[in-house]
C-alpha cells in the first residue's frame, strides 16, 4: 500500500489499491466534481470500507427491531443508551477484533478491549464490566470433527499448536488490558471449532453507567467551536488497521500485515477516561469521539456530519510520535488511546488544563465550521477538501446477491446413532464434561481481574449471566443490578442460520433470566465469511431475520453492535456467527440467582416451556449437539426447533421466581444438555452432589444431552414447593420434580429406572475442572 | 480520624478503598493526588492497588519518585499509619519503606481468585483486631506478587515477627499449598520493625461484605480504625 505524499496522482488503479472500485471512484468524483488527491482517496476508501460503511450490511440491519421504550439510543452513536431507572442509564456494546487478533493475538486482543471502552466512555458513561466472546480452532485432537463434515483444515499438530498460542495471545491481551485500565472481566463464552482455526473471533462488549442527563453525543455543533485533539501522539502504526485488516480476506501473505495492527497501551486509556469525564464535568464540553478505526478521519468526518456542519483541521498541530508524517498517514493512522472532542468556545481553557493534570496531550487543531465543508489543511496548506455528509453518509450501499448454498447431501446414515438401552454412558459423559468447549474456563478467567470496582456479584461461571451491582442506584439499603450475558453457536448458524442466530437471543436472554434478570436490551457483533460471496450473504439476511424474530418476541430491541465480514482464510469461510449480548435488569441485586446447589435436601426441579415434542426428528436435531460432535465427530442435521414464545414464558417465569426468592439456585440447559447442567451445578457448590430420577420416553442420550431449549433446572428449599409450581403455572410452565441436593458428593441420574450416570463428584469434577489447564500449559 | 487514599496516575483501586473506608466503615476519608505534598492531616495513608504510571520499569518504582511520596516518607517516619495494598504494597517495598522485593508469579500469569492468608501478628495496628491464627478469604489480583528477599532479610523479619500474614489453605494447615504466586516463606504481607508501616499482596478493600463472597477483610480496616482511636485516647 502506498503511504505517499499528497503529490502522487491518483488513478484507478490506485483506487484499486486502496479496496475503492471503479463505481466507488466514480462517485467520489462526482461528490468532489473533481479528481481526489491522494489524501482525499485515503479518506474515502477507509470511510467507504465494510468495516467503518456497513455498506454490504445496511440494507439487512435496517429489519432489525431498534425502538423500545427504555431505549434512550439506539444504533448508530458509540454506544446504545438504555433507561434503568433512578435516572441512570447503561451503555453497552459489543465489537470484534477478529483480523487483528489473528495477526498479533496479544496486541489485537488489547485493542479489541480499548476500542470498546473508548466507546462506552465518549458517552460519559464509566465502564464497569467486561465480557469477551472467543472462539478459537480446535486445541486438541479429542473430539475431532469428522472430514465428512468440516471443510475446514484437518487439525494437524502444526495448527494446534498455532490454536494454542493464539489463545494464549489473545487471553494475555484482554486480561492486560483491563486488568490495567481497571475494570473487571466479568464473562463472556469461550468456544472452539475447526474453522475458526485461522480466523479466530475476539468479540468485546463493555457496560457503563452514567447519570441520563449527563450522556454525550458525537455531534459537532456551535460554529466557531474549537475542535480539540486528547489522549496519545499519532504515530504511524494501524495505518489502514481496522478498516483495511477487516475488509478483506486473508491470503497467506496476511502475517506480513502485522505492522497494520495497533499497539495498545491501558495506561494512557485508564488515564484518558479519568480526564475525559473529569473534562465533562466542566460543562465546557460539547461533543466527543473516539478515534478508533480510521483514526482522525472518521472523528472529524462523523462528527460533522451528525452534527449538519462542517469542520476545519490543521494537521500541524496534531501532537505526532515521528517525523515526516504525509496528511495521508496522519489521516489514517489508527494509533490508540486518543479522542476528538468539541468545546464551547472561550472555555477551552477549563478543558485544556484538565487533560494537563491528567499528563495527557490536548492541543486545539481546528473548529467547527458553517456550510457542511470538511477543510484538512498541513501547515495553512489544504491537504483535503470533503463534503463531509455526502461522505460520511451517501457512501455506496449494497444490496448483494443472495444465494441459499447448495443442501448438503445428507441422509440419515450421517446422522448420531444413539447407544442401545441399557449402556452404560459414564465414560461419554467424562469425554463431554472435558471437551474444551464445556470444561470449565476457571484457567482463563483467573487471568482477568474479575472484582475490581467491587461490584461483581457473580462473576465467570458462578451464574449465567455476569452480574454487577450499581453502588449509584442504592436506596435504603437495596441496589440495583445489571446481568449480561453473551452466546452465539456458529455450528448451529451453519446448519441453519437463521434457527441459530434465535438460539443465540434466546440462550443470552435465557441466561439473563436465570441469574434473575430482567431482559431489557440486546447488542450483536456478526461475524460472517465474505460478503461477495452469495451464500455468506443468504447466511447473513437469514441470521438478520432471525436476530429480528427473536428480539421482537423476547423484548430486547438491539441498540448497537458490529458486522465484521471477510472472516475467511484461504477461501474459506468461518461458521456463520452471529454473537448477542442481553442486558438485564434485577431491582433488587441482593436476589440474584447463581449456579450452585445450596443446601442438601432442596428439591431438583426441570423448567420446561416448550411442548416435549418438537416436531423434528431426534436423531437429526441431536446431531447438532455438542456431544453428537464430540463423542461421534458428526456435526449434522439440524439445531433443535425454536419455540420463542416457549422462551418467553420460561423468562418469565424464572424472572418472577427470583423475585419472589423462593429459589435457591437456577442453571440454564444448554451445551452437553441437563447432565451438564446438573453437573455444573454441583461443582459449583462445594461438597453437595444430586440424585435424580425421570422417564423420557427417548433415548438414554437424547434424555441426558440433548441441547433443547426454554429447559433450565432450579432448586428449591422443601416448604417453597407448593409455591414454586403455582408460579409454574401461571406462566404455563411444566415443572417436573426430578430428585434433590445430596449431602453425598456424588451425581447419579436415573432414567426408567436405570441408573445411567452413577459417578463419584470428584471423578467428573477433575475431567471438567482440570482439563483446559492440562491442555494448555505445558510444565 | 481522617483517612487520605493516594491517587497515583494508573491507580484503579482507589475508589475500592475510598468505599470501603467511607461507606462501610463510615468514616471520614480523602483522595490525595500524587503530585500534591500535602498529607491534608490524614491520620492513616493507603497507598492502592492499580498500575501506577503503568507499571513501566517495575511495578511502583517510578511512583516511589512521585512528589507525594517524600510526604508519605516523612509521615511515616514520624509514626504514621500507611497501608500498601497489591500495587501500594509493591511501591513502599521499591521506596524502602519495607523490605524486599515483588517478581513475577512463579506461574508467570496474572492471578485473580480468592486465596487465604492466615494472621501470624496482633500486635500491630493493622492486625489488633484480628485472632491470631485466624484464616481470612480475600481476593489477590496481581502479575507481579512474588516476594522476594534474601536470607538475612527473611531472618529478620521472622525474628522480629514482621510477617503480618501467610498464604495457607482453608483450613490453615497447609502453607505451601496455599500459596499462589511463589512467594518466599508464603509471605502475603508484612510491617516495617516499627510496625506503623504495612503492605500486602491480596485485597481487603474487595472483602467487605459477604455480598462479594467475603467480609474478612473487615477485621483489617477495624484494626486500623481502633488503633487510631486508641492513638487518640492516649494523647488526649
Amino acid at each position: 500500500m502506498a503511504t505517499a505524499a499528497t503529490e502522487i496522482k491518483v488513478t484507478p488503479e490506485i483506487a484499486a489499491e486502496h479496496g475503492v472500485t471503479a463505481e466507488e471512484y466514480a462517485r467520489i468524483q462526482k461528490i468532489l466534481g473533481r479528481d481526489p488527491n491522494i489524501t482525499e482517496l485515503g479518506i474515502f476508501s477507509v470511510m467507504w470500507s465494510e468495516h467503518c460503511s456497513y455498506k454490504s450490511s445496511k440494507v439487512h440491519l435496517k429489519r432489525l427491531p431498534t425502538r423500545g421504550k427504555l431505549v434512550v439510543q439506539g444504533p448508530g452513536e458509540n454506544a446504545g443508551v438504555v433507561d434503568i431507572g433512578d435516572g441512570l442509564v447503561a451503555a453497552f456494546k459489543i465489537e470484534s477484533h477478529n483480523h487483528p487478533s489473528y495477526v498479533e493475538p496479544f496486541q489485537g486482543a488489547t485493542t479489541g478491549v480499548g476500542g470498546i471502552l473508548r466507546d462506552i466512555f465518549t458517552m460519559g458513561a464509566r465502564p464497569i464490566a467486561v465480557l469477551d466472546s472467543l472462539r478459537f480452532g480446535s486445541i486438541t485432537t479429542e473430539g475431532d470433527v469428522d472430514a465428512r463434515f468440516t471443510n475446514a483444515t484437518k487439525t494437524d499438530p502444526v495448527t494446534i499448536a498455532a490454536n494454542r498460542r493464539i489463545l494464549d495471545g489473545v487471553i494475555r491481551g484482554v486480561g492486560h488490558y483491563g486488568n490495567c485500565f481497571g475494570v473487571p472481566t466479568v464473562g463472556g463464552e469461550v468456544g472452539f471449532e475447526p474453522c475458526y482455526s485461522q480466523n479466530p473471533l475476539v468479540n468485546a462488549l463493555a457496560l457503563g453507567i452514567a447519570r441520563k442527563e449527563e450522556i454525550f453525543l458525537a455531534k459537532a455543533k456551535g460554529i466557531g467551536n474549537p475542535v480539540i485533539y486528547v489522549g496519545a501522539k499519532t504515530g504511524r502504526d494501524g495505518i489502514h488497521g481496522a478498516s483495511l485488516l477487516a475488509s478483506a480476506e486473508f491470503t497467506e501473505e496476511s502475517q506480513q500485515k502485522r505492522p497494520n495492527v495497533q499497539v495498545g497501551d491501558p495506561f494512557v486509556e485508564k488515564l484518558l477516561l479519568e480526564a475525559c469525564l473529569e473534562a465533562m464535568r466542566t460543562g465546557a464540553v460539547v461533543a466527543i469521539q473516539d478515534m478508533g478505526a480510521a483514526g482522525l478521519t472518521c472523528s472529524t468526518m462523523e462528527m460533522a456530519s451528525r452534527g449538519g456542519t462542517g469542520i476545519e483541521i490543521d494537521l500541524a498541530k496534531v501532537p505526532q510520535r515521528e517525523t515526516g508524517m504525509t496528511p495521508y498517514e496522519i489521516m489514517l493512522s489508527e494509533s490508540q488511546e486518543r479522542m476528538l472532542l468539541v468545546a464551547e468556545k472561550g472555555r477551552e481553557r477549563e478543558v485544556l488544563d484538565v487533560f494537563k493534570k491528567w499528563g495527557l496531550d490536548a492541543v486545539v487543531v481546528g473548529t467547527v465550521t458553517a456550510g457542511g465543508l470538511a477543510v484538512v489543511k498541513n501547515h495553512g496548506a489544504v491537504a483535503a477538501q470533503i463534503p463531509a455528509h455526502p461522505l460520511a453518509e451517501e457512501g455506496p450501499v449494497y444490496n448483494r446477491p443472495l444465494a441459499a448454498p447448495a443442501s448438503r447431501a445428507e441422509s440419515e446414515k450421517d446422522w448420531f446413532r444413539f447407544a442401545p438401552e441399557g449402556s452404560n454412558l459414564a465414560e461419554n459423559f467424562k469425554k463431554l464434561l472435558a471437551s474444551p468447549t464445556i470444561a470449565s474456563k476457571r484457567w482463563i478467567t483467573e487471568q482477568y481481574d474479575t472484582s475490581v470496582r467491587t461490584n461483581t456479584l457473580a462473576g465467570p461461571g458462578a451464574s449465567d449471566a455476569a452480574i454487577v451491582r450499581i453502588k449509584e442506584s442504592e436506596k435504603n439499603g437495596v441496589m440495583r443490578g445489571l446481568a449480561l450475558a453473551t452466546d452465539g453457536n456458529g455450528r448451529w448458524c451453519q446448519l441453519n442460520p437463521r434457527v441459530g442466530a434465535m438460539h443465540a437471543v434466546a440462550e443470552a436472554a435465557r441466561n439473563v433470566a436465570t441469574s434473575g434478570a430482567r431482559p431489557i436490551a440486546a447488542t450483536n457483533c456478526l461475524n460472517f465469511g465474505s460478503p461477495e460471496k452469495p451464500e455468506v450473504m443468504w447466511q447473513f439476511s437469514q441470521a438478520i431475520d432471525g436476530i429480528g424474530e427473536a428480539c421482537t418476541a423476547l423484548g430486547t430491541p438491539i441498540t448497537g453492535g458490529n458486522v465484521s465480514f471477510y472472516n475467511e482464510t484461504l477461501g474459506k469461510s468461518i461458521y456463520p456467527t452471529p454473537v448477542i449480548g442481553i442486558l438485564g435488569i434485577l431491582d433488587d441485586a441482593s436476589k440474584a440467582l447463581k449456579v450452585a446447589f445450596r443446601n442438601a435436601g432442596d428439591i431438583i426441579i426441570l423448567l420446561d416451556a416448550a411442548d416435549s415434542s418438537s416436531g423434528l426428528d431426534t436423531r437429526r436435531e441431536f446431531s447438532s449437539s455438542e456431544y453428537s460432535k464430540t463423542i461421534g465427530g458428526i456435526v449434522a442435521g439440524e439445531p433443535p426447533a425454536i419455540d420463542l414464545a416457549a422462551e418467553k414464558r420460561l423468562i418469565d417465569c424464572l424472572v418472577a421466581l427470583a423475585a419472589a426468592g423462593s429459589v435457591q439456585s437456577a442453571h440454564d440447559i444448554s451445551d452437553g444438555g441437563l447432565a451438564v447442567t446438573l453437573a455444573e451445578s454441583c461443582f459449583a457448590a462445594n461438597g453437595l452432589g444430586a440424585s435424580v430420577a425421570f422417564n423420557e420416553n427417548s433415548s438414554a442420550e437424547y434424555a441426558l444431552f440433548s441441547e433443547r431449549g426454554a429447559r433450565a433446572i432450579v432448586s428449591i428449599s422443601p416448604t417453597n414447593l407448593a409455591a414454586v409450581l403455582a408460579t409454574a403455572r401461571q406462566y404455563n410452565v411444566n415443572a417436573i420434580e426430578l430428585g434433590n441436593v445430596t449431602r453425598e458428593a456424588a451425581l447419579r441420574i436415573e432414567l426408567k429406572g436405570h441408573a445411567a450416570i452413577d459417578s463419584p463428584l470428584d471423578v467428573v469434577r477433575d475431567a471438567w475442572a482440570n482439563s483446559l489447564e492440562r491442555t494448555l500449559v505445558t510444565r | 480520624m481522617k483517612f487520605g487514599v493516594v491517587v497515583f496516575p494508573g491507580s484503579n483501586c482507589d475508589h475500592d478503598a475510598f468505599y470501603a473506608i467511607g461507606n462501610i466503615l463510615h468514616k471520614q476519608v480523602e483522595f490525595i493526588w500524587h503530585q500534591s505534598q500535602d498529607l491534608a492531616n490524614c491520620d492513616a495513608i493507603i497507598l492502592p492497588g492499580g498500575f501506577s504510571y503503568g507499571d513501566y520499569l517495575r511495578t511502583g518504582a517510578i511512583a516511589r519518585f512521585s512528589p507525594v511520596m517524600k510526604s508519605v516518607e516523612k509521615f511515616a517516619k514520624s509514626g504514621g499509619m500507611v497501608l500498601g495494598i497489591c500495587n501500594g504494597f509493591q511501591t513502599l517495598c521499591e521506596a524502602g519503606l519495607l523490605p524486599g522485593a515483588m517478581m513475577r508469579n512463579s506461574g508467570l500469569r496474572f492471578i485473580c481468585r480468592h486465596v487465604n492468608i492466615r494472621v501470624e501478628q496482633t500486635d500491630t495496628p493493622f492486625t489488633n483486631a484480628a485472632r491470631k491464627g485466624q484464616v481470612l478469604k480475600v481476593p489477590i489480583a496481581h502479575s507481579d506478587g512474588n516476594y522476594t528477599a534474601d536470607e538475612a532479610t527473611l531472618a529478620e523479619l521472622e525474628k522480629d515477627h514482621q510477617i503480618l500474614f501467610r498464604y495457607t489453605t482453608p483450613d490453615g494447615s497447609d502453607d505451601t499449598a496455599g500459596n499462589p504466586n511463589g512467594s518466599m516463606h508464603n509471605i502475603a504481607g508484612i510491617c516495617n520493625r516499627e510496625r506503623n508501616v504495612a503492605g500486602l499482596m491480596p485485597h481487603p478493600e474487595r472483602a467487605m461484605e459477604s455480598a462479594l463472597d467475603s467480609a474478612d477483610g473487615l477485621v483489617i480496616f477495624k484494626s486500623m480504625v481502633e488503633a487510631l482511636v486508641g492513638a487518640a485516647k492516649a494523647t488526649a
